[in-house]
């Protein structure tokens, strides 16, 4: 074995390389920028500042993280991460009721805090919006996370969801809480249909068919103008009711019946509780079948297909009953989608949508819910917060738009979770069920 | 002298059995019994086509001819086998007798319904699962209906919290018979080799299989798990009364535990007895040593092989 380089020349060395490969990749991007100009001709103009800022950036933040990296570390046993495992337990206890009490009590927190007028967009955007991210991201974890088909075409079935719900509105007349499960049960229809032709697949060759079948899905909402009126989408149907009564001001409306005066925020607060519980019963689902037959042979299956089938276990059935319930819950979603937005079009369905949900299942970690949920407050609620750093306009002037850096930021995530957190932000996986040691038997 | 239980009371029958791959004949025309409550050996050099023969009994490939008859109650009926060829079913279960022809049935079934279980040769086991989990997976074709295929679980109801229960203390009780008790809670994939072979094992053997296939169970391990093993298997077959048919190449596992040996080379079965004469058999003392060229081709014109060179 060679002795490991002193630590500030190998820094240098490998600060200089990082130094050359970010010029090498930026010079033409960055030094020149071509423009048209009045004579609609293009001219180069070059940027060389800039383009020496990107290369001192990139060997100053590589110096740093190799002089980072290569500090003396204490060592660690590895018995270690066995030991603080009770401790981990204890806490994931008290963490549930607490995290629940405190997704109970936000929008009226913030009601109280805001007021009814500056509470809209944190009760909506920062609310109703990540909880649907959280739902969504929940069912996708029962495909991806426990029975481990990579599924990139998540978002047919909120589509499929959110469509079932604006069609049968007028259609049927009947109400949100009548359609909801129709909206759901149609979706699972959709995931067993997509689920048969792809049984025998997995990994990348699942993911492109999937891919393949959220696309056209939305090319079919965008061209199937009778139906679906195509790029417009459909809009038009009633707005959310509390159990009939409207949230509308005057006598009728649900401000009047409980003697309140009339917020707009009423609304938003009572979809945000019914995101709230269905995302809490998506929840519930995961988790008791994550400890009945069914859940663990999700699970067995994404270890090991061929022992599934050499113990018995019909991969099939396992395999459609992870799609479909997936897709069920997705269906929900869309249908809370579309009384939310109340206007469903196809560009809200774009593949997108889907890559924004699977990131949220990967960052979070596959097959935790606590990763899942806290992944989509991440990537949804920063994405969000970006757009309220306007501010930043007096720094970089009036051109400079932070809500345009948001994939850059879920990309940013992506490269920390690699590096730092390879199995996502939840990585441990909880067995389902455990024995005690022999002498403690009750 | 009786006759060897494979020929009077067998569970399994190989009929003339070929696989072939393409331009590959991996497995030619084999027949062989396996006796009820034996264990059999299945030996021969690498590339022999043991493993492809596993495949073909397990389901996992198809035959490209021949017939693999199985009853749980044993194969002395000929004429039942025979009118279930006849018939285009997979299986038929009259007066309590069952009969499965394995060669037309799906992976899946063979090990639900005709309780046929098998190991693989680079372990398979569900590594992120806990051992625990592992063995309680193995019993899902008994535990799925008694959770209403996830309905009553989901509601709780006690119908299923029985049913999990025996299934953990069957669990405890192999894991306890492997030595692994302490280990339980610990991920599959993080117990050391030897462990993982003998919780393969344990885990197919809660699937309560009728006959247990090992595929080369003693590879790898080193003289002291060979022997621990080889008491697991007799263990099986005496006091579980399960019929093991394995694959090995240690051969003082398969000396020692073998009521029978079927001796596979280039695809042909060449040998089929008992241990002691198997051992003299010049056939497989030629291939598995290796003889002067003369002394083959003479072994071979004994055995009426010469054709196939």
């Amino acid at each position: 074995m060679s002795a490991p380089q002193p630590l500030l020349p190998r820094a240098f060395k490998e600060a200089s390389l990082a130094a050359v490969i970010v010029g090498g990749l930026s010079y033409p991007i960055i030094a020149f920028r071509a423009e048209p100009d009045f004579n609609n001709a293009l001219a180069l103009t070059s940027r060389w500042p800039l383009f020496f800022i990107f290369c001192a950036l990139g060997f100053g933040l590589r110096f740093l993280l190799t002089l980072w990296s290569g500090r003396p570390k204490p060592a660690r046993s590895e018995a270690a991460p066995a030991l603080e495992k009770p401790g981990a337990m204890t806490k994931s206890r008290w963490l549930a009721p607490l995290g629940l009490a405190a997704l109970v009590a936000y929008p009226i927190v913030i009601l109280v805090l805001l007021g009814p007028q500056a509470a809209l967009k944190w009760v909506d955007t920062f609310g109703v919006q990540i909880l649907l991210y959280i739902l969504l991201g929940w069912g996708l974890n029962i495909a991806v996370g426990l029975a481990g088909l990579l599924d990139l075409g998540y978002a047919a079935f909120y589509a499929v969801g959110a469509y079932a719900y604006a069609l049968l509105v007028p259609l049927t007349g009947l109400s949100f809480w009548a359609l909801l499960p129709v909206c759901g049960l149609l979706a699972a229809f959709w995931g067993f249909c997509i689920g048969f032709p792809v049984l025998r697949l997995r990994g990348d060759y699942l993911a492109i068919v999937t891919l393949a079948f959220a696309e056209i899905v939305r090319i079919v909402l965008v061209n199937w103008d009778v139906v679906t009126h195509g790029e417009a989408g459909l809009f038009g149907f009633p707005p959310v009711t509390f159990f009939g009564l409207p949230f509308i001001p005057g006598p009728r409306g649900f401000a009047a019946h409980v003697g309140l005066p009339f917020a707009a925020v009423h609304k938003l607060i009572f979809l945000y509780f019914v995101v709230l519980a269905l995302a809490l019963l998506a929840n519930f689902v995961s988790i008791r079948l994550r400890r009945l037959p069914l859940g663990r042979a999700w699970e067995a299956l994404r270890e090991d297909e061929i022992a599934c089938r050499a113990l018995g276990l019909d991969t099939a059935n396992i395999k459609l009953t992870a799609f479909a319930l997936g897709a069920f819950f997705a269906g929900i979603a869309g249908c809370i989608f579309a009384l939310r937005q109340g206007v469903v079009s196809p560009s809200s369905f774009t593949f997108n949508e889907s890559a924004t949900i699977l990131a949220i299942v990967v960052l979070g970690g596959r097959g935790s819910q606590w990763g899942v949920a806290l992944a989509a407050v991440l990537i949804v609620g920063a994405s969000e917060l970006l757009r309220e750093l306007a501010f930043l306009k007096a720094i970089f002037g009036p051109d400079f738009d932070p809500a345009q850096y948001r994939m850059l930021l879920v990309g940013l995530a992506m490269v920390a979770m690699m590096n730092f957190r390879p199995r996502g932000i939840v990585s441990a996986r909880q067995p389902t069920i455990t024995l005690p040691p022999a002498g403690e038997r009750a | 002298m009786t006759a060897p239980r494979w020929i009077a009371e067998p569970l399994l029958r190989v009929d003339r059995l070929t696989m072939r791959f393409g331009g590959l004949v991996a497995v030619n025309d084999v027949s062989f019994a396996v006796g009820r409550g034996d264990v059999t050996a299945l030996i021969g050099p690498n590339g022999a086509g043991k493993t492809t023969l596993f495949n073909c009994l397990t389901g996992f490939y198809k035959p490209t001819v021949g017939r693999i008859a199985f009853s749980r109650m044993g194969l002395q009926d000929d004429s039942r086998i025979e009118a279930l060829t006849a018939s285009a079913r997979r299986y038929s279960r009259d007066g309590g007798q069952d009969l499965f022809l394995l060669e037309r049935m799906p992976d899946y079934e063979i090990a639900k319904r005709a309780k046929v279980a098998r190991t693989f040769q680079n372990i398979r086991l569900f590594a992120g699962m806990s051992a625990l989990e592992n063995l309680i997976v193995a019993q899902h074709v008994a535990l799925a209906p008694a959770s209403g295929y996830g309905l009553f679980g989901l509601l709780g109801l006690p119908i299923y919290r029985r049913a999990e229960q025996a299934a953990v203390e069957k669990a405890e009780r192999w894991l306890e018979r492997i030595g692994l008790r302490d280990r339980a809670n610990d991920p599959a994939g993080a117990l050391p080799y030897g462990d993982q072979r003998r919780l393969e094992i344990a885990r197919a053997m809660c699937a309560e299989p009728c006959l247990l296939c090992l595929d080369e169970p003693a590879a790898g391990l080193n003289g002291h798990e060979s022997a621990e093993l080889a008491r697991l298997l007799r263990e099986i077959r005496d006091l579980d009364g399960v019929s093991i048919l394995l694959i090995e190449h240690d051969m003082s596992v398969v000396m020692a535990i073998s009521d029978h040996i079927v001796v596979l080379d280039y695809g042909q079965k060449i040998a089929d007895g008992s241990p002691a004469q198997v051992r003299e058999d010049p056939a497989v003392i030629a291939a598995y040593l290796g003889v002067e060229e003369a002394e083959a081709d003479a072994i071979e014109s004994i055995l009426g092989l010469e054709e196939q060179k």
